[in-house]
Formats: structure tokens, sequence, C-alpha cells
């Protein structure tokens, strides 16, 4: 598939390796992705769905298989590059929003920009006011994440994880914390993003109702996909 | 334009703005312990240059004497049994005086040379006598070694004919005013009657009541040494330069060649103990500004945790999470020592208000040197630095799974 976003083969993960307590949590996925999808992740608790996330999100490294990313494999690359593609290529969005509370709202969407290039400069600021006129909240720009309610919280945090235009985002129960018509919107919003940008997402929820609403449901169950439909 | 800070001084900035009294209170210690460092060595400083200002402000830096006489064996059998009893030193002059003061006004360092012929004698008016040194010189190279002009209270420091300049105490223990009459008496039986032209007073009792000056010649004549001086006194530019200046004189001249170093020994001694004391405070100090600054950088790392997942996942890398807290650190360092100097120089002010010298006049200055100030920003930006390396790698390290997760 040439237009794969990211594509697992066979991928494993297991902790604290060579050890007595050795627990291998993925055993053998395969999975690809394709530049526009929209997939939920689901499964039980412990199922392993938040560490197949953040294998694909770079922050992890998987123990075998192989973890392709824009058809470049990721076992090659160096934790430099690894840390320059995560930046640039994957938006996340986390189950507690995770802003920087010593920062406004405008200036955490403009981090992974500041992060980038490595200083704040008019075009970050410009994109940055762009998408919270997007999310709907442009008159709270230079609110501190405390000061904004829940929804409004992760809407900045959406907003954020598509500072850079990115082809993947990575969402991790974005909507588990907050009431049923919040949870709406933010899932609406993320829908919308990712018809105008064409960014591929990957949406783990615990939600049947809203993984009822993506394109495609991923099931996984002790570490293995049950179903992918 | 608005002013826009890189990533790390300005994530740096808010993490400290953030954990405001944490910040308050690792700012106050690095206040604290930079305004004791400048404070001390400030006033050690001072103290310590008035001490050896005041020491050298009656004498020479370097003085150069001809070598003591001493008896020699006349013949080397070793089975003779002789005892060499040491010899009665007489007032002998100085060889080749005029060319040893030419050699060692060429000598690099020094500044001033000074002949002096000096011996003992009595000043006599009426009934009453008193033992004096009788120093024989010329007013204007004497003074390029101790600056009398700043000592007269009474006339000018100027020798001429008969015209001498004498103490306070000597003064005042013979009765004697300006343009009075004074004789003075030698042990060769040699007398002159003498004009006083000046009185001194060099803040030192025991001078004041034995020094009298007059011109070389006269000094020459009655000490019964013509043409001869029994010392060269000198000055050099830096006063700790001293001894190695007055070793190579020795070297070249090979008489006896004394630095003040030398004669105040054990003045250099003190000095250099109190250094010493003054230096382990200051460690003392530096370590524990260090120790403060690293703990709370460390309690920083672990509230910080989250935070710093969150920049890892947005792509930070582990160098720039390490100059964050670098930073946080050497901000911590800058500004204390700002603060420090400010701090060290109201103590300044305060303590040379309400410590004064015997004549009201205050114990030191109330000024700090710029590059007291300089030395502290540089060595408090070093320690704040070095203090939030272990932090700032730990915080590097973190695995941004971990971090985001707790």
């Amino acid at each position: 598939m040439s237009d794969a976003v990211i594509e697992l083969a066979g991928l494993t993960k297991a902790y604290n390796v060579g050890t007595p307590v050795e627990a291998e949590v993925l055993h053998g996925i395969d999975l690809s992705l394709a530049q526009g999808e929209f997939a939920a992740l689901i499964g039980p608790s412990g199922s392993g769905k938040s560490t197949l996330l953040n294998i694909i999100g770079l922050l992890e490294r998987p123990t075998g298989g192989r973890l392709s990313i824009g058809g470049r494999d990721t076992a090659e690359l160096s934790e430099a590059e690894i840390t320059a593609l995560r930046g640039r290529s994957i938006g996340f969005v986390f189950q507690f929003h995770h802003l920087l509370p010593a920062f406004s709202a405008l200036e955490n969407v403009m981090m992974p920009a500041i992060i980038a290039r490595g200083a704040p400069d008019d075009e970050a600021e410009a994109t940055a006011l762009q998408l919270l006129d997007a999310v709907g909240l442009k008159a709270h720009a230079h609110k501190k994440p405390a000061e904004l309610s829940g929804g409004q919280q992760q809407r900045v945090a959406i907003a954020r994880a598509l500072a850079l235009r990115p082809r993947l985002i990575l969402a991790d129960e974005p909507t588990g914390n907050l009431d049923t018509h919040t949870a709406d919107d933010i899932f609406a919003l993320l829908r919308e993003f990712n018809r105008q940008t064409d960014c591929a997402c990957l949406i783990v929820t615990h939600d049947p109702r809203l993984a009822a609403r993506c394109d495609r449901t991923i099931r996984l169950v002790d570490g293995r996909i049950a179903a992918d439909c | 334009m608005k002013l826009r800070l890189p990533f790390a001084p300005l994530v740096a900035l808010r993490f400290l703005r953030e954990g405001r009294m944490q910040t308050l209170l690792i700012l106050a210690g690095t206040t604290g312990g930079v305004a004791v460092i400048v404070f001390l060595t400030q006033l050690i400083t001072q103290l310590q240059a008035q001490i050896v200002d005041r020491v050298l402000g009656t004498q020479p830096h370097v003085v150069i004497r001809p070598l003591e006489e001493a008896n020699r064996r006349a013949f080397d059998d070793p089975a003779s049994a002789v005892v060499i009893e040491p010899r009665a030193q007489r007032l002998r002059s100085v060889d080749q005086w005029e060319s040893i003061a030419r050699l060692a006004a060429a000598m690099p360092g020094v500044t001033a040379v000074s002949p002096t012929v000096t011996g003992p004698a009595f000043a006599v008016r009426g009934q009453a006598n008193k033992s004096v040194a009788l120093m024989g010189i010329d007013a204007e190279r004497y003074r390029r070694i101790v600056r009398m002009e700043e000592y007269m209270v009474a006339g000018r420091f100027a020798v001429d004919g008969t015209r001498a300049v004498i103490g306070s105490e000597l003064a005042k223990d013979l009765g004697i005013r300006l343009e009075d009459k004074l004789r003075v008496a030698l042990p060769n039986g040699r007398d002159e009657l003498l004009q006083v032209g000046g009185i001194f007073d060099i803040g030192n009792k025991d001078l004041n009541r034995r020094w009298v000056f007059v011109t070389l010649p006269l000094g020459q004549s009655l000490l019964d040494l013509p043409g001869g001086v029994s010392n060269l006194d000198l000055t050099v530019a830096d006063i700790f330069d001293a001894q190695a200046i007055a070793e190579r004189l020795q070297g070249a001249t090979g008489l006896t060649v004394d630095s003040w170093m030398q004669t105040n020994a054990q003045l250099l001694a003190a000095l250099r103990n109190q250094t010493v004391s003054n230096n382990l405070i200051r460690s003392f100090v530096i370590l524990i500004v260090a120790l403060g600054i690293a703990s709370v950088l460390v309690v920083s790392v672990v509230q910080k945790q989250k935070e710093i997942g969150i920049l890892r996942a947005m792509g930070a890398s582990r160098a720039m999470i390490l100059q964050v807290f670098l930073i946080q650190g050497a901000l911590v360092g800058a500004v204390g020592s700002i603060l420090g100097s400010l701090l060290a120089f109201g103590l300044l002010n305060m303590f040379s208000a309400i410590y004064r010298n015997a004549d009201g006049s205050p114990l030191f200055a109330a000024e700090l040197e710029p590059r007291f100030i300089v030395l502290a920003a540089l060595v408090a930006t070093g320690v704040g630095l070095a203090s939030a390396l272990i932090p700032a790698r730990r915080a590097a390290k973190m695995d941004p799974v971990q971090a985001i997760r707790s």
C-alpha cells in the first residue's frame, strides 16, 4: 500500500525483557493505516491499546517486528531522528488534555511549532490563532488552561495536535472524561479536521457509540487484533 | 515587534514563574549567599589593603644595606680549637651606593630610590635630652618612599642647611614649636644646632618621638660618614613584588636586601591566614547555595514530570529539556548575584555607618568594586549552571510515556 501512513508488521512489545517477570503485551500486530483514514481502536482494559498507541506514536520502541511511518522504517532511526519525526508528523490528543499549565491556550497551540523551529514566530502565532478560531476558542486564546472548562481544554489540545499539520493524529480516549454532549462535539471536531486535512486518525475509545461513527474499528484483545472491520 | 524568547529560555522562565514559592526561596538563598560572599570579600580586601597601607605608610618597600661584618678564622687547621666572637656592627656606608642606586632604579618594578644615612643621636634642649634617630635624607626623594607631606601638622617637609623636620611627640617633649632651635649631639662628640622647619605626625608615637630629618650632607658629616649612605630605600610598583625584587637586587649587588614582606613576615602570615579562612567561608557558602539550587531543581523536575513528557511527545529532544533546566539554574544564579550584590552594598553602607575608627572616620568605605560584582555574577551563574546539571540530566533522561502517565 503506497499511501499508508503507518504500517506495522509482526510487531511485538514485551516489558522486563530478560528478567523472570518478562511479559509480552503485544503479540505480532499487523496493521496499516492509509492517509485520511479515521479508525477507532477498541478493546478491554489491559488489552494493550495504550501501548500500541505509544509505539505508533514513537514514544516507545517495539521489541520486535516492523513499524514504518510515511514509508520509513523506524528501526533504522536514531533517537534524535525519532524525536524529530514524532514532532513533525504525529499529533497527540491525550485523555487528560495534558496542556502546559504555565502557558496560555495560544502558546500551547504554538508549542509544537516553537519546538520544531526553536523559537516562536509570526507564522506559528497566525496558525495557532486560526486553529483556535476553528475550534471556537479564539476569544479564550490568552487564558491559561486552568481558566478553561474540560471541553475547552480538550479543544485546545486538538488544536495543538494539528499545529504542524501532521499526517497522523493519535488520540487516547480524547472524550474519556467529558460528558456525552461535549464528547460528541470533540469527536465531531476531530472528524472535521480529518476530512479537511486528510490526516489519518487513530482513536482509542471505550465508547461503542463513538467507535461506530468511525470508518474502521480495530478491536484489540490480549495483545492481538481480534477484529478489524 | 514582540520580544520572542527561544524555546529553552521561554520554558525555563515559565517554569520558574509557575513555581513561585520555590523560585522565591531559591532566589532568596542565592541572594543571601552572594551577599555574604561579596560583602566579606569587599570588607576583607579593604581592611587588608588598609593594614598594608598603614604598615607601608612608614617604611620603605625594600631596603638595601651593607653586608654585616663577620670575623673569620685566620687559619683553617681543623685541629685548632677556635672561638669566633661575633663582631660589633659599626655604621658603614653602602659601598658604591650611587651606582647601586642607579642599578636599583633601572630595575623593572622599582619606582623610587632614596639614599638615607641614619644613626643614633640625642636631641637636647635646655636640661632635657631625648634619644633620637638622625635621618639624613634628600627630601624630594624621600617623599616618594614615605609620603611625609601627608603627615605634616606644621611647616613643610623640606630640609635645607640646618633646617630639620621632627615628630610631634619630640616637639611636645621638648616644648618645641615651628622655627624653634634644637641641638643634636652625637656619641662621636659632634653636635649641631638645628632649626625646626616642620613637624609631622605619622600616626605612630614611637616614630613621632624618634625621627629627626636633616639634609643628607649634614647627616653624613654628623655621623662621620662623608659621602656615604647607610641604606638605600626603594619603592616598588606592586607591593607584593617586593620580595622578588629584593631577591634579584641581592643577587645583583651581593648586599643585604630586605623587603617589607620579610620585615613584616608575621603580619603577612596573619593576612594570609585571614585570606585562607575567608576562602573557606566562601567555599562553604558556595557549596550550600549550590546544594540549595540543586535540591529545589530536583523537586521541580519531579513536579514537572508531566510537562516534560508532553514536551517530549511534541518533539522536544532530550537536549532541549536539558537546556530548560540548565537555564533555570543559571537564571537563578544570575538574578541572585544581582540582588546579592545590591544587598551587599546595603550591608556595606550600614556597617560603615556603624563601625568607625577612633577618629570618627568610617572603618571602611561603603563602596563596591565593579570587578567583585562581575566576579560574583560569573561565579553564581556558573554555580547555578553546575548545580542544575544533575536535575537537568534527570529531566532529560525521563521516559516520556512514564512521565505522561504519572
